[in-house]
Parts: structure tokens; C-alpha cells; sequence
């Protein structure tokens, strides 16, 4: 039997301001010290009153015109009433039908090899405010739960996106291009752990049967938190779902819709809330909070604003340095300073093939090994194109460069690494590389001389017995191009 | 003959309030509660043909604030008026999944 996964995802981003959204209070995350972040507006005492904050307002509406949706020129807020610990005015403020942004789309990639990429479209994208956080006693016991304020009020933007995606890997695919264009936007740090970015999935199939499509019950799998987690998740649901299927035959509108949790530890999904939980939110404008009317010269204004996207950036690096699809998708997925890196070594350069195949080889390996981000790096890109503009100008050989490298990574001194410090390790190293001929054939005759056998090996048609005389023509001088004298070597066999 | 909720009704006003009610307050709420509602009645004779719909009492648009960050309550502050805290979070009856 054969179906389609119908996916649809909904992403809270926290944004990245300084004070609340409707209060000014610290946004800042800050677990370990609960309750001073708060104040009578998101304690939600009586009489205090909510005001927008316009950094909130504008952090989301650049998110939104990167996200190509059309921004609504009135927009307000609503109340969505609920009552649980976590919310202390027992309603959230949110948007309901007026939502500051409508009808996006975010561009992904599906297959690196062929550049084939999918439009997943955005339904909206609103604003609204964070909950606090209610702490559990995990053991078990009849204790009562702490709740802790201080994320109460941060501001979030909800992006909601059409049921779109198709499988559980392009749905991760689809999260970390949003995250991607989020962090270069500059709105969100997108911490998973810290909560800064959270998804739920809404899943079902569409089981072809005698011509027929028959869809599943709708799921919605709630806070999941990391990539990783979100395909898992997804995956395990929809193999539930299609068991379910084969042993009930339900269908979409034969149960309410449910709410499911993912237990990582087992890789199943898990029912969360009973039929009396059915929600019944009865929205209402907030009349504390003033509508918004958005001029179009605000919207120029940021939209001018924009920085380049990811998705144009690995275009435009791909034509100026002539990389493949492959080596600009490991640059600019890497993060806005990876790829800014990127630029400014292959500028310095000249090269930017040699610059990537450094970047995507060395520079990532020691960042990971040594769990440095690039911001952390102590060779600056400055420094590694001059250290790359030696091997061409045959100062030194790649080899050499790679050992340079290194070296100046162990060096561990204070003060920033400098191009003279290159110097030094070259010349302390014996690396400089013998350009000079005359010397390179002196030391050539006499390895010849000393190795009769690899000689005759090699005029009786044993190629590879001129590794042995390379290696110890290399031993010698030091900083010798092995190419070089590999072409010296052959030509000093064959006239001989 | 004013209006009256079903017992049902009030229940599920209850519910999604978390208030648990005695049989007498169901009855005594759904006779209030057909009052209130007996009172819009009132509103809904009014003429509103061409009126557009509004939101707000009053004609105000565009008020922000500036991100910036503000003293918070000191913590002993914000947790005066909990009825149970331990000196850092507020204490809530446990909360279960789904309850």
C-alpha cells in the first residue's frame, strides 16, 4: 500500500531584543536565578498596562519580508484565554485573525547534487508573548511544581507553515534553512537548547487506495527540540500512523484532533491530552493594546535593509569562486561569520577554491576538535591568505602550509597571530622551498649515485622505484616541491 | 421569559475557567449567566447597518515602546501575593500531563 506524508510545521522563534515584549523587563535567558525578571505587567497584575515594543515589532516584520509574505497594513491583538500556571494573566497575547503577515515562502534545497529545490509556503507568521516556565518534580512525588516568571512576556514569533513538506527529512531540511535565514537575519540567536527556537509538526498521510486518497487523522506532535528530534519524531509517527490505519481503518474527522509529545528515549510519539482538554480559546481583541497601522515607507525601509540571503549567497559564491554546489552549501550553512571568512580569505587570496578546501577541510576539523566557533578562531582570515598566497608563489609547498598551520594553532601564545609569525615558523622549520635547481640536482646525483638498485629497477621499467629516491631526495632538502623533484629525478634517469 | 444555559453549557464554562462548581452554583450560574447574555440582547437591537465593525473604544494607533530594558520587581516583590512560593518560584499544585 502506498502513501503521502502531509506535514505542516510551526516554529516560535524567540526574538532577539533586549526587553520584553510588552514590558521592560530583561528578555535575557536566565534559569538559574527564577522571578527577577518580572514586573506588574508580566506578572499580569491588575491596571498595568502593555505597550509594544517597536524592536519586537520590527525584528518580526524583517522576518516576515525575508520570509517573501505580504505584511498586512492593519493588524492587531487578541486574546487567547487559557488557564495554566505558567501564564499569570490566564490568557496570552497573540494574533488571531489579523495577523501582521500572510502567504510567505522559504526556498530549500533538496537534493545537493542536481540543485533541485521546493517552495514550502508560509501560511503566517504572528506575534505574540512567551509563557513562563512550570518545573516538575521529576521524582515522582506528591510535590508541588515551581513556576519561574522570568520568560514570561519574551517576545515570539510564531511561523506557521503550509502542509507542505513531504517527508520527515524535509521537514528537518525545511527548520534548518528557516534557522539558517533567521540567525543571518540577525533576529534570533535560535539556541534549541535555550529554547530560542521550538517546533511542533502536524502530520498525516494520504493513503492511495483504489484510486482513492484517504487522509489519516491529523496529529500535532508538540516542542520538539532539536533537528534531530524533529525527523525522528516525525518518522515514528508516521509509521504509527499507518499501522493505525491498517488495524482501525480511522480517518481524518472520525477522532478530534490530537496533541502527541515525543519520547526520544524510546522513539515513540505519546498521546497528551484527553478529550475534556478539547481547547476552546475564545479570542477577543485586547483592548490594552493599540492597533498597528504599517506605513509603506517603514516596510521600503526595512526591506532595504535586508542582508543577503543564504539561499543567494551560495549563489553568488558559487559563480565569483567557481565552487560547486556541494563546497557553498558547507560555507554558508556553516553560519553568516563562516561564510564572511570565507570571503575575506579567498579576496586576500585570490583563490577561492584553495581558500574553500582549507576551510571546509582544516579550519572545520580544528573548530570541531577544538569546539571553537569561527569568531573563536585564532588564525584570522587575513592571516591564513597570506599563508595561502605562499604555495602558489612557491615559497612553500602544501604540505609545508599545512604543517605552518598547525603550528601557529599550537602556538597557544598571547596577542593575536600575525603573517610574520609565518615567517618564523618557516624559516625555524627549514620549509622555504628550494627553488633553487642547481642545489636540487647536486643532492639528486648524489641520491642517484647511492642507490644503484632503484636505479636499475627503474630503467627495467619499475616506475615505482623512484618513490624510494624521491623520499630520500625529500629528506634532504627539506622544502623541496616532491613534484619538482620527481620531474628532476625521471629527467636525470632517463638522459643518463 | 429570560434565558437560560444548559447545565452542560456551564460546566464547560467551568471547565475551561478550572473552576469546580456544587449542582446549586451550576444552577445559580446558568440563570446569572442568561442574564449577561439577556444584556447584549439589548446591544443587538441597536442599528449598526453601515457602521463598521470596531475594536477599540478609542482611536488610537501605533503605540510603542523603545527596547529598553527596565528594573524588574525585586523577587521578594513579585512573589508577595502567591498564596504558596519557596523563596524563589511560585508553588503550584502538580500540574499532570493532559490534567
Amino acid at each position: 500500500m502506498d502513501y503521502t506524508v502531509v506535514i505542516g510545521l510551526e516554529v516560535h522563534v524567540q526574538l532577539q531584543t533586549q526587553s520584553k515584549i510588552f514590558c521592560g523587563c530583561s528578555a535575557a535567558y536566565n534559569p538559574t536565578q527564577p522571578n527577577v525578571q518580572t514586573c506588574p505587567v508580566c506578572l499580569g497584575l491588575p491596571g498595568a498596562l502593555p505597550v509594544m515594543n517597536r524592536q519586537a515589532f520590527e525584528l518580526a516584520l524583517k522576518t516576515a519580508l525575508a520570509l517573501n509574505c505580504e505584511i498586512a497594513s492593519y493588524t492587531k491583538w487578541d486574546r487567547k484565554q487559557y488557564y495554566y500556571p505558567d501564564l499569570p494573566k490566564g490568557y496570552q497575547i497573540s494574533q488571531y485573525d489579523c495577523p501582521f503577515s500572510k502567504d510567505g515562502w522559504l526556498e530549500i534545497e533538496m537534493n545537493a547534487e542536481t540543485g533541485e529545490t521546493r517552495r514550502i509556503g508560509i501560511i503566517r507568521a504572528h506575534l505574540e508573548e512567551d509563557a513562563g516556565k512550570n518545573m516538575h518534580d521529576e521524582s515522582g512525588g506528591k510535590t508541588d511544581s515551581q513556576v519561574d516568571l522570568n520568560r514570561a512576556g519574551t517576545p515570539l514569533l510564531e511561523i506557521v507553515s503550509q502542509p507542505d513538506l513531504r517527508s520527515a527529512a524535509e521537514a528537518r531540511r525545511y527548520l534548518e534553512e528557516l534557522r539558517l535565514l533567521l540567525t543571518y537575519l540577525n533576529v534570533s540567536d535560535c539556541n534549541m537548547q535555550e529554547g530560542s527556537l521550538r517546533c511542533d509538526a502536524n502530520v498525516n498521510l494520504h493513503i492511495h487506495q483504489d484510486g482513492k486518497n484517504i487522509p489519516t487523522p491529523i496529529v500535532e506532535i508538540k516542542n520538539l527540540n532539536s533537528f534531530r528530534n524533529v525527523e525522528l519524531a516525525i518518522t515514528c509517527e508516521i509509521e504509527r500512523q499507518f499501522e493505525d490505519w491498517k488495524a482501525t481503518g480511522r480517518r481524518l474527522g472520525d477522532v478530534p484532533k490530537e496533541t502527541r509529545g515525543f519520547d526520544a528515549q524510546r522513539g515513540v510519539t505519546v498521546g497528551q491530552r484527553g478529550k475534556e482538554e478539547a481547547s476552546d480559546y475564545r479570542y477577543f481583541p485586547d483592548p490594552d493594546l493599540a492597533p498597528v497601522t504599517v506605513a509603506d515607507e517603514l516596510i521600503e525601509q526595512l526591506r532595504s535593509d535586508l542582508c543577503e540571503f543564504p539561499a543567494d549567497r551560495r549563489k553568488r559564491l558559487a559563480v565569483t569562486w567557481q565552487l560547486s554546489d556541494y563546497d557553498v552549501r558547507v560555507i554558508v550553512d556553516q553560519g553568516r561569520e563562516f561564510a564572511d571568512y570565507f570571503e575575506a580569505a579567498a579576496q586576500a587570496c585570490g583563490d577561492g577554491k584553495q581558500a574553500c578546501n582549507w576551510l571546509t577541510q582544516d579550519i572545520l576539523r580544528e573548530l570541531n576538535e577544538r569546539r571553537l566557533t569561527i569568531a573563536q578562531f585564532p588564525i584570522r582570515a587575513e592571516v591564513l591568505a597570506n599563508l595561502l598566497g605562499r604555495i602558489p608563489a612557491r615559497q612553500i609547498t602544501n604540505k609545508s602550509a599545512r604543517e605552518v598551520f598547525l603550528e601557529l594553532l599550537n602556538d597557544g601564545g598571547a596577542g593575536p597571530i600575525t603573517s610574520s609569525r609565518i615567517d618564523e615558523i618557516i624559516a625555524a622549520r627549514g620549509l622555504a622551498l628550494v627553488a633553487d635547481t642547481g642545489a636540487l640536482e647536486q643532492v639528486i646525483t648524489a641520491v642517484i649515485d647511492k642507490n644503484p638498485k632503484a636505479v636499475a629497477d627503474f630503467r627495467g621499467g619499475k616506475q615505482a622505484a623512484v618513490g624510494a629516491l624521491i623520499g630520500q631526495v625529500m629528506r634532504e632538502a627539506k622544502g623541496a616541491d616532491a613534484q619538482v623533484v620527481r620531474e628532476l629525478i625521471i629527467k636525470a634517469l632517463q638522459s643518463g | 421569559m429570560p434565558t437560560q444555559l444548559t447545565p452542560a453549557e456551564v460546566q464547560h464554562v467551568a471547565m475551561l475557567a478550572r473552576l469546580k462548581l456544587t449542582p446549586a452554583e451550576v444552577a445559580d450560574f446558568a440563570s446569572q449567566l442568561g442574564r449577561m447574555l439577556d444584556y447584549f440582547q439589548v446591544l443587538n437591537e441597536v442599528d449598526t447597518e453601515d457602521v463598521e465593525p470596531m475594536s477599540y473604544a478609542v482611536e488610537v494607533r501605533n503605540v510603542f515602546r523603545e527596547d529598553v530594558v527596565q528594573p524588574s520587581l525585586p523577587r521578594a516583590e513579585a512573589l508577595m501575593n502567591a498564596p504558596k512560593t519557596d523563596g524563589q518560584c511560585f508553588l503550584v499544585p502538580q500540574i499532570l500531563d493532559g490534567g
